[in-house]
């Protein structure tokens, strides 16, 4: 087997230094009784020709395959990533290395997250922001942690019903054995957190608020954060869209205390859910509460600049029981690849695709209301909103993924019973202009 | 690491089991760690205070104080009102490596119970127990 | 005897990206605007942010250059012990790009992924038949993200039969996760000793199990390399007063094919792909950590679970007793495809001689270098073995500068100061796609550093000399915190 060096002469040579007769022989520690005695029930190995075989039909069996035209988000999103993003992150020297624990031959790792850490605070507005977590919804369970730790007088958190429904299902996995409660916030009739229902809870230690929220819209942050600073409570606000801070006011600039949100539209592929990249960002304040890796910069013995893992101290490895967090392996590598994409479009490319973005969905709704599609909301969206279907939408729906290969929006009912024929649709720069005139000629 | 008889172990102050020291001086005591702690500690990083106003029984963990790679929580020798904190350790927390005795000074407490100072340690039973 | 992988040579410095910022340059491709630009309200409308303007040039070279700083497996030995530094092969990469899998949306609708789904479910089966359970989830995204669903299921465990219980043991080699993931439930962590042969004692376990335990964390083979030879005792002490044994299956390399966890007794179990079956470590993940569980416990397994149904496949989240979800979607999909590739790749064969030679090569470092450095578990090793800096210390070296001198030779160091219980060691995992020549290169570079430390011990203090910057100054990185330029 190719990745597997020993020669016969190797395996006798070494067995000889160890003292053993044969490789069985090393196994003595364990006791007889819980030896395997038959083979490993697996497949016969495939040949590389074979797997290419195997995994090419297994792939054609997604419809992915074929390129789609997306129009559904809802936490992951059809962004083009161009070539260098996969060619530079592809660098051995990038992917075969581990947690850059001896730093002096990690200097790429850690810059690279640094500079990630850096424009992640640039992009969101606040001080200071961790090397990743997993995804938004589980950077999301830690936020709110944070909160609870932070006011040990509280129990409770106040989540909005507009959080993505999947997000909210983690934080109600983290909090409960944990003794916490998840106190969810309904939304008004504009498709907005009904703030209201907040001001009359007690015992909460923070509010969780996603904008832009899961219908797409863009929430009254500033609203929210006089709501959190009157109950003396942690503001916490999240995203699904990365891309919406090229255009939108961003989370730090309406005073937010933490902010958990989703990378994955930084150049990383959708690839059917994972993974993505959980970004978490925080105030100066709360630094040594944030969970998770921290890259610093510094000196060497010599003065020339360098980086390291630092603040270890709030870390499992040395807190241990008394950690705030156990996560370790984070998602390294996506965060190099969010920093290069970031460098790669810049300040120039992600105002402008956040505007293609925009009006690609402006567009869309437009096209869609004239094909007879209802606009339920009337409320500023970035690149997502919601509309209601008229009643043979569903096997139109079908049709138009097996004649056309095209995804129209995503059936909200699963999520939000009461929203039948609701529809959540997505337009990103990857769509056309002709591709939405021809969903709007089937759909009506 | 020092070696036991090179420590400074000043013969004013009291000492706990977490090697920890504490002076009682006009109604206040004044806790800190001593040499043996901040030399096993290596370079303090950040030391983590208490609000002026908490109170805390005997044994209670009041703080920390971290280097790079380890953490080291600080126990109440007496019970008390913190009556102040030491500020400049935000800075500057290599004060407890440089001057744990006197700059390095971590509380200042004003005692439940005066009768508490005297279960702490004297120099020559904190040494025994070293040795031990 | 030849020579030394590390040497001196040409390098680049590079600055941070933004230094390189030029006002309007950018490295993308911009699409034309074929539809009109909508209006948007100025109070909701920021500043676009301050990022780099950059060719793409350099882009390109900023990346480039700062690969090279960096070492990975493909660059050379690198025997971190515990994490399973294996060679990750490129055909993985090839399968996880196809369009198919990279471009699916996971909303896409079950008719539209069986591929995906398919691939999943055979997954969960490889993965429960070489560990020996019964029922796999594939969602945790990390090892601590997989001990976390285990400790929740213990806990919804102990809530379904009624009595929710206050503690878990947790044995002193444990990696630092495990104690942490226990407090995530609201568990006390109540710490075991190991005994003196460097493994756990069944009467120990006795002495602090009962019924206020919800049960006990184990890593077998153990953070000291130690096969845990009690481990069917122990688990039929903490099972007879209604407790559950977690199994940390980080060290899962040593035994693949060799034994089940799942016959010792051992209740629910993690895996790390990114270490066992191969997956890029990518300098900090993004890895995989799935959970495999006896019968009785899949019921509290995270949703959305994958169900088989004829020949077709489908996410199933009517589980009342789930513990929840852990991941926005179905976990590191793009993790799991490499590993799937993988064991296709080496099938039942290729895996039991992946371990058998992973082990024999431990060993085969274990009883070279046992006169130079000093062993404190002179025994049989599993995949890794655990030295430290005993020897060394008459000469005032520590287990850091070794390590910081094997850079200059041109390896990357074994883990240093973990586990615990043995001060300053230097735990050593070759894993088995480490050829005997490297491994002898690996011997002779710390037998001479073994020797420099005698004669010439300030090449050690002064090391590492030859990457791109030398000892930092991690105190003042921690005093005065730097964290975005």
């Amino acid at each position: 087997m190719r990745y597997l060096p020993h020669t016969q002469e190797d395996i006798k040579e070494m067995l000889a230094v160890t003292g053993r007769t044969s490789l069985e022989d090393l196994f003595d520690t364990i006791p007889d009784a819980l030896k395997t005695k038959t083979d490993l029930n697996l497949p016969d190995p495939l040949t590389e020709w074979d797997l290419n075989d195997h995994m090419e039909k297994l792939a054609s069996d997604n419809i992915a395959c074929k390129g789609y035209t997306c129009f559904i988000g809802a936490g992951s999103y059809d962004h083009h990533i161009p070539a260098i993003i996969p060619y530079l992150v592809s660098r051995s020297e990038f992917a075969t290395a581990y947690t850059p624990y001896q730093p002096e031959v990690s200097q790429g790792t850690l810059q690279g997250i640094y500079e990630f850490q850096t424009m992640v605070t640039d992009l969101l507005g606040m001080d200071i922001a961790t090397a990743s977590h997993y995804d938004c919804g589980t950077a999301l369970a830690e936020c709110a942690l944070i909160a609870l730790r932070k006011n040990k007088k509280a129990d409770k958190i106040a989540v909005s019903d507009l959080v993505h429904p999947s997000h909210r299902q983690i934080i109600d996995t983290y909090l409960k054995p944990a003794g916490f409660e998840m106190v969810t916030i309904g939304h008004t009739k504009e498709g907005l957190t009904d703030l209201s229902a907040v001001e009359a809870l007690d015992g909460i230690a923070g509010l969780a608020v996603q904008s832009p929220n899961f219908f797409g819209h863009i929430e009254d942050l500033a609203a929210c954060k006089k709501v959190a600073e009157s109950k003396k409570i942690l503001f916490i606000t999240s995203f699904t869209e990365a891309l919406a801070w090229g255009l939108l006011k961003n989370p730090g600039a309406f005073g937010a205390d933490l902010v958990a949100g989703e990378g994955q539209s930084l150049g990383i592929a959708k690839t059917f859910g994972g993974p993505g990249l959980g970004l978490l960002a925080g105030t100066a304040k709360l630094m040594r509460d944030l969970p998770g890796r921290l890259v610093g910069r510094t000196k060497d013995t010599n003065g020339e600049d360098g980086y390291v893992l630092t603040l270890s101290t709030r870390e499992q490895h040395i807190r241990r029981e008394k950690a705030s967090s156990n996560i370790c392996s984070n998602n390294g590598l996506n965060a190099m690849t969010a920093a290069m994409y970031l460098s790669t479009i810049g300040k120039i490319g992600i105002r402008e695709i956040a505007r293609l973005n925009h009006d690609k969905a402006v567009y869309l709704k437009s096209v869609l209301t004239a094909a007879g599609c209802e606009p339920v909301f009337d409320q500023p969206f970035f690149n997502e909103f919601v509309m209601k279907a008229p009643k043979n939408f569903k096997q139109k729906r079908t049709e138009l993924i097996n004649r056309h290969c095209m995804f129209a929006g995503l059936d909200l009912e699963p999520f939000y019973p009461q929203l039948t024929d609701h529809y959540l649709f997505c337009a990103t720069e990857k769509v056309t202009r002709e591709q939405m005139d021809q969903l709007a000629k089937e759909v009506a | 690491m020092k070696e036991i008889n090179d420590l400074n172990l000043p013969e004013d102050v009291k000492y706990t089991k977490d090697h920890e020291w504490a002076k009682s001086e006009e109604g206040i005591v004044t806790i800190g760690i001593n040499d043996y702690a901040q030399d096993q500690l290596g370079e303090i990083v950040f030391v983590e205070l208490p609000e002026v106003g908490d109170t805390f029984s005997a044994e209670d963990e009041f703080g920390s104080v971290e280097s790079v790679k380890a953490v080291s929580e600080l126990y109440m020798p007496i019970s008390g009102e913190v009556a102040a904190v030491n500020e400049n350790l935000e800075d500057a927390p290599e004060l407890v490596n440089e001057d744990c005795y006197q700059g390095g000074w971590i509380i200042k407490v004003k005692p439940s119970d005066n009768a508490e100072m005297n279960a702490l340690m004297d120099k020559a039973a904190y040494l025994e127990m070293l040795k031990g | 005897m030849t020579r030394q992988p590390g040497t001196s040579g040409l390098i680049f410095n590079e600055p941070n990206v933004w230094d390189k910022s030029r006002k309007g340059r950018c490295a993308i491709s911009l699409p034309i605007a074929d539809v009109d630009r909508a209006p948007l309200d100025p109070e909701l409308t920021g500043d676009a942010p301050d990022l780099p303007q950059l060719s793409e040039l350099d882009v390109v070279r900023h990346y480039t250059r700062l690969s090279q700083w960096n070492f990975g497996v493909d660059s050379g030995m690198y025997p971190l012990g515990s994490c399973t530094m294996k060679y990750n092969p490129k055909t993985n990469e090839v399968q996880a790009a196809r369009q198919g899998f990279a471009g699916a949306h996971p909303l896409a609708g079950e008719a539209f992924s069986q591929g995906a789904l398919r691939l999943m479910y055979e997954l969960e089966q490889y993965l429960a038949e070489i560990t020996g359970f019964a029922g796999v989830t594939l969602q945790p995204a990390a090892g601590a993200h997989g001990e976390l669903a285990g400790m929740l299921i213990i806990h919804a465990y102990h809530a379904k039969q009624g009595r929710q219980r206050s503690k878990i043991i947790i044995p002193d080699t444990a990696h630092g996760t495990n104690p942490a993931s226990a407090t995530l439930c609201g568990y006390k962590s109540v710490n075991l000793k190991s005994g003196p042969k460097g493994i756990l004692e069944p009467d120990a376990v006795a002495a602090v199990m009962d019924e206020d335990t919800a049960g006990i964390m184990i890593t077998n083979p153990n953070t000291l390399g130690l096969f845990e030879e009690h481990i069917k005792e122990i688990c039929d002490i903490v099972h007879a007063k209604g407790g559950l044994v977690y199994g940390d299956g980080a060290n899962m390399n040593a035994i693949m094919g060799v034994m089940k966890p799942g016959d010792a007794g051992i209740d629910v179990l993690h895996l790390n792909l990114h270490k066992t079956f191969s997956t890029p470590h990518g300098g900090g993940g993004p890895g995989s950590g799935p959970v495999a569980v006896t019968e009785a416990l899949i019921p509290f397994l995270p949703i959305p679970r994958v169900e088989k149904q004829l020949d077709s496949f489908r996410f199933v989240t009517d589980c009342p007793d789930t513990i929840g979800r852990m991941h926005t979607f179905y976990g590191h999909f793009g993790v799991m495809i490499k590993a799937y590739a993988y064991i296709l790749s080496m099938g039942a064969r290729g895996l039991l001689d992946a371990s058998r030679l992973a082990v024999l090569n431990a060993n085969y470092i274990k009883d070279s270098l046992k006169d130079t450095l000093n062993l404190p578990y002179d025994r049989p090793c599993m995949h890794e073995c655990v030295f430290n800096d005993a020897r060394q210390k008459p000469y005032h070296i520590t287990t850091m500068d070794m390590a910081k001198r094997l850079l200059d030779y041109g390896f990357h160091p074994p883990t240093v100061y973990f586990p615990l219980v043995v001060e300053g060691a230097f735990m050593v995992e070759p894993t088995e796609t480490e050829s005997k020549d490297d491994i002898d290169q690996f011997i002779n570079a710390v037998k001479a550093i073994a020797r420099e430390a005698e004669s010439a011990p300030e090449k050690l203090t002064r090391a590492p000399l030859l990457p791109k910057v030398t000892r930092l100054d991690e105190v003042s990185a921690a005093r005065k915190p730097c964290l975005r330029g």
